[in-house]
């Protein structure tokens, strides 16, 4: 365990991420009986690279090419109006679609389930998948919604004034998982 | 008759002197006012710090009736007319029905007795219903109990140039003077705002400066060619001011008003769409406000005359190009006089005088026959008297306004100068002297 | 983001392609989709406003909206108390006591929505639809997002807007949106039809439309009414269209890969031929499509969030 300069925990370093999409991959694969009818979906921003990450990992295991995509779910968030209007981010629905597939939602952190209940009301829109999955990354507890993940990289218990930042080479420049007390008065604000 | 006597008033802000007013005369003046025989049964006010005037006159007032009393009355436009220090108005012929015969003058006229805040010189429409097609009973207006001598088709451009030539030469008969709205009618079809670069940027139809030059130019040709006088309305631009000041260097008979908002307001103002400043003619640039400040100075623009134009809130409260033009202005003109003219240095109070009182009353004739406007502040004239306090600051609030309306475009301005007290014929008609007394 | 869409000028750089990106993802998340509906604006309720009679751009709002989920409410001066001269605040109370939270207007009197933005009589976000001789911003977005689908970043693009700038609000949001996204703009028309003061605005000006098609990346053409020879602006439509209509000669002028457009709808014969309006080169048809992709980015960014929070996320 290490600390950065902004006084926050580092939980799980680069190589514990690898190990665990490691064995997530292995997971899925398993309950999944193969790779056939597979489509990873991931969350922006952090569970997009996670996917792609996880299906290279499933094709080397299987050797097959594992369809994999994008899914933003900002349109279908319930916590709009809390905010001002975001930027919306790249949705990339596979060529072959999700009708009668197995789709694995792919995010970083699973909190209130709030994010999750969005993606599954979007892939409604898309069409109609045999099965929906989650895998993530880190479950920190406190869900509001009765959801749960399929897959998950680590458990970390967390009081609510903490936060947990996923850091990911492609969008921060390396991997890790950091847990953040932040300073006094700030506010959590659920994700 | 009250007897009043005004102490330490500074008679066209030279040295501080008292005047006493009996009968609506003004008796005395300076040391022979407070040695005269009359004095001891005088009310007294005292008026030091303040600067006396000659009650204003106004060449150029919409007071809306007949035809439009929710607008404005004859009661209510001079009220305001009076807490605006002035004495006496000259209404514009718009009303409905129209100015155009004896009748209607003598009508307006009467109200404006009957209202007592203010004689009011009702103007003449130049030609039948202002349709600019054959001329009104000019001399049956002069010779009426009104005793018109201004005639005007205010509002709308008398365009055709052979129509002008008549109604210039006609007058002659009676001294009287056309007042010309300056707007050739087919450059500014639809015009919403000053030609400009704005006017392209808000996609408002551009209103030409020369649209106005062009007929201020054929108008004192045709003055100078028939011999007679003429009076340019609400002058607005520089090259209007040019115009005219070649006019005056070749001693053409030709005199000129410039209204207080083209003296402070320009069309930048015009950028929100707020029908407050849409107005006729139009709001211009900056340049135009200088050179008009100027030409007022140099006495190239005899008079400041104030268009005061009362419309009811729905007329404004509307999208741009629907919405009435016109602005309120009795109440405010001297205050923006003072402003735009006095604290920059332009002229001084005497000027002011001259401007605001004594050369209207000229060009209007008001300053002669039995009750005249526009005299000399001294003894034996009419107590025709505005007393000003220049040093008070006033945010203007148009709810506050005596007018029927509340179209002002100075609303939340902070504005120098208040009218503390006006006299018609030795008669209070605005008073706040108060604590003076 | 702004709080109303009045000016194209009122975007920034950031606002203008925040706009740009989110109509792409509209695109993408309704194209070829089983449900074409968004949840998004559920429950919010968006007024059409139209003063003055355009089907195509009301059309285009009200399915953008109702592809957001929005309630669509279409108020137009036929058959409704806006003909019968009711004023624009009265229509504006009413609004307010139905609830709108957006109302797009389209006005025949330039300014229209910004009166109704800041007179303080509705709290509604407001949109202009096209407001006189003034502006019509979201067609210049849509005509931005068409020609960077095509041409890419529109930054040192050369882009000629030709016809009757004069009238247009097309143009005066098209030279406002473009100069902030960095194009190089040319407005060509005969000088009667350019405003006074142009030469302050954010671009070129030429009399010859030959010589301004060499090196462009798009031609606009603009719509002009062949009743504007009757105020003089051009001695007929035949003149007219010799000295700026866009034919295949024009066309050829241009590099091979530049775009026509036309905000329509298009007088053929008139300032464009059917053979260039219809030409592989024409983006005219995709300019419709794409309008419905970017009122949907205007109005989710408007009325999706809340408009009271400052960005802190």
């Amino acid at each position: 365990m290490s600390r950065d300069l902004s006084g926050a925990r580092e939980v799980l370093d680069g190589d514990d991420v690898a190990r665990a999409l490691t064995r997530i991959a292995h997971e899925v694969v398993e309950r999944n009986k193969g790779a056939a009818d597979l489509v990873l979906l991931g969350i922006p921003k952090r569970g997009v690279p996670l996917a792609y990450r996880l299906a290279e990992r499933i094709s080397a295991v299987e050797g097959t090419e594992v369809p994999v995509g994008a899914l933003d779910v900002t349109m279908y968030r319930d916590d709009l109006r809390l905010r001002p209007a975001r930027a919306l981010e790249h949705t990339d629905i596979p060529p072959g679609g999700i009708d009668d597939r197995i789709v694995v939602l792919v995010d970083d952190v699973l909190f209130s389930g709030r994010t999750i209940r969005a993606a599954l009301t979007a892939l409604e829109d898309i069409g109609r998948p045999r099965a929906v999955r989650l895998v993530v990354l880190v479950d920190r507890g406190h869900r509001q919604l009765p959801i749960r993940a399929d897959h998950v990289g680590k458990n970390i218990p967390t009081s609510l004034v903490e936060s947990v930042k996923v850091r990911l080479a492609e969008t921060d420049g390396h991997d890790g998982v950091l847990l953040d007390k932040p300073a006094p008065q700030t506010t959590e604000v659920l994700p | 008759m009250t007897t009043t006597l005004i102490t330490n008033a500074r008679v066209l802000g030279g040295e501080a002197q008292d005047i006493l007013i009996d009968d609506g005369v003004i008796v005395a003046l300076g040391a022979d006012a407070a040695t005269h025989a009359i004095v001891a049964n005088a009310t007294t006010i005292d008026a030091t710090g303040l600067i006396a005037l000659p009650g204003l006159v106004d060449l150029h007032t919409h007071l809306r009736e007949p035809g439009r009393e929710d607008a404005e009355t004859v009661e209510t436009g001079t009220r305001a007319a009076a807490r605006g220090g002035f004495t006496a108005v000259h209404a514009m012929a718009n009303t409905d029905p129209v100015a155009d015969t004896a009748g209607v003058v003598e009508q307006v006229w009467r109200l404006g007795r009957e209202a007592g805040h203010a004689d009011v010189r009702p103007v003449g429409a130049v030609t039948v219903g202002l349709r600019g097609e054959r001329l009104a009973e000019l001399g049956a207006m002069a010779e009426s109990a009104a005793g018109v001598r201004v005639f005007s088709d205010d509002g709308v451009c008398v365009h055709d140039a052979m129509l002008m030539r008549r109604a210039l030469e006609y007058v002659k008969a009676f001294d009287g003077v056309i007042a010309q709205h300056a707007q050739e009618p087919r450059l500014t079809e639809g015009a919403q705002m000053n030609e400009g670069e704005l006017s392209g940027r808000l996609g408002l139809r551009g209103w030409p400066s020369v649209a106005e030059e062009a007929i201020v130019a054929r108008d004192v040709l045709l003055a100078a060619h028939v011999g007679s006088r003429v009076h340019i309305c609400h002058l607005s631009t520089k090259g209007s001011v040019e115009i005219v000041r070649l006019a005056k260097e070749r001693g053409l008979p030709v005199t000129a008003e410039v209204t207080p908002h083209h003296l402070l307001l320009t069309d930048e103002l015009v950028a929100g769409y707020d029908p407050r400043y849409k107005v006729n003619p139009p709001l211009r640039s900056a340049a135009d406000v200088a050179a008009l400040r100027e030409a007022l100075a140099d006495g190239t623009i005899d008079i400041v005359a104030t268009d005061h134009a009362p419309h009811p809130v729905e007329a404004k409260d509307c999208e741009w190009d629907v919405a009435a033009f016109g602005m309120l202005g009795l109440e405010t003109a001297l205050s923006v006089v003072q402003h735009t003219m006095v604290d920059t240095g332009l002229l001084d109070w005497a000027g002011v005088a001259d401007r605001m009182s004594f050369a209207p009353a000229r060009i209007g004739r008001s300053d002669t026959g039995g009750q005249p406007h526009g005299r000399p502040i001294a003894a034996g004239e009419p107590a025709n008297l505005t007393l000003v306090d220049p040093s008070t600051t006033t945010t203007i609030d148009p709810s506050a306004s005596a007018s029927l309306s509340r179209n002002t475009p100075y609303e939340g301005m902070k504005l120098p100068g208040t009218v503390v007290a006006t006299f018609l014929r030795g008669r209070l008609t605005h008073d706040t002297t108060g604590g003076h007394a | 983001m702004i709080r109303h869409l009045l000016s194209a000028g009122d975007l920034s750089l950031d606002d203008a392609t925040l706009v740009l990106d989110t109509a792409d993802e509209m695109a993408r998340l309704t194209e070829g989709r089983a449900v074409k509906k968004l949840p998004t604006l559920r429950g919010r309720t968006v007024v059409n406003l139209f003063f003055e009679d355009s089907t195509r751009t009301r059309t285009s709002f009200e399915l953008a909206a109702k592809r957001l989920s929005a309630d669509v409410i279409n108020f137009s001066a036929k058959g409704s108390s806006l003909s019968k001269g009711e004023s624009l605040k009265d229509t504006a109370l009413t609004l307010e006591a139905m609830g709108a939270d957006g109302v797009v207007v389209r006005h025949s009197a330039s300014g229209a929505p910004y009166r109704l933005a800041t007179s303080g009589w509705i709290n509604a976000c407001v949109v202009n639809a096209g407001d006189g001789t003034h502006e019509h911003p979201t067609q210049a977005l849509l005509d931005a997002f068409t020609m960077r689908r095509h041409l890419g970043e529109l930054a040192g693009k050369q882009i000629v807007i030709v016809g009757d700038v004069l009238h247009s609000r097309v143009a005066r949001s098209n030279v406002l949106l473009l100069a902030t996204l960095g194009a190089k703009v040319t407005l060509v028309a005969p000088p009667t039809l350019l405003p006074n003061g142009v030469e302050h605005w954010p671009c070129a000006t030429s009399y010859d439309l030959d010589d301004a098609l060499t090196g462009a990346d798009a031609v606009m053409m603009l719509r002009v009414q062949k009743e504007r020879m009757n105020a003089a602006f051009f001695p007929s439509a035949r003149e007219y269209s010799r000295r700026y209509g866009l034919d295949a000669r024009r066309q050829a002028l241009m590099p091979p890969e530049a775009l026509v457009l036309h905000p329509g709808p298009m007088n053929r014969g008139m300032e464009i031929t059917a053979d260039v309006a219809d030409s592989a080169r024409s983006v005219i048809v995709e300019q419709v499509t794409n309008g419905v992709y970017v009122r949907m980015a205007v109005l989710y960014l408007m009325l999706a969030g809340n408009a009271t929070t400052e960005e802190a996320a």
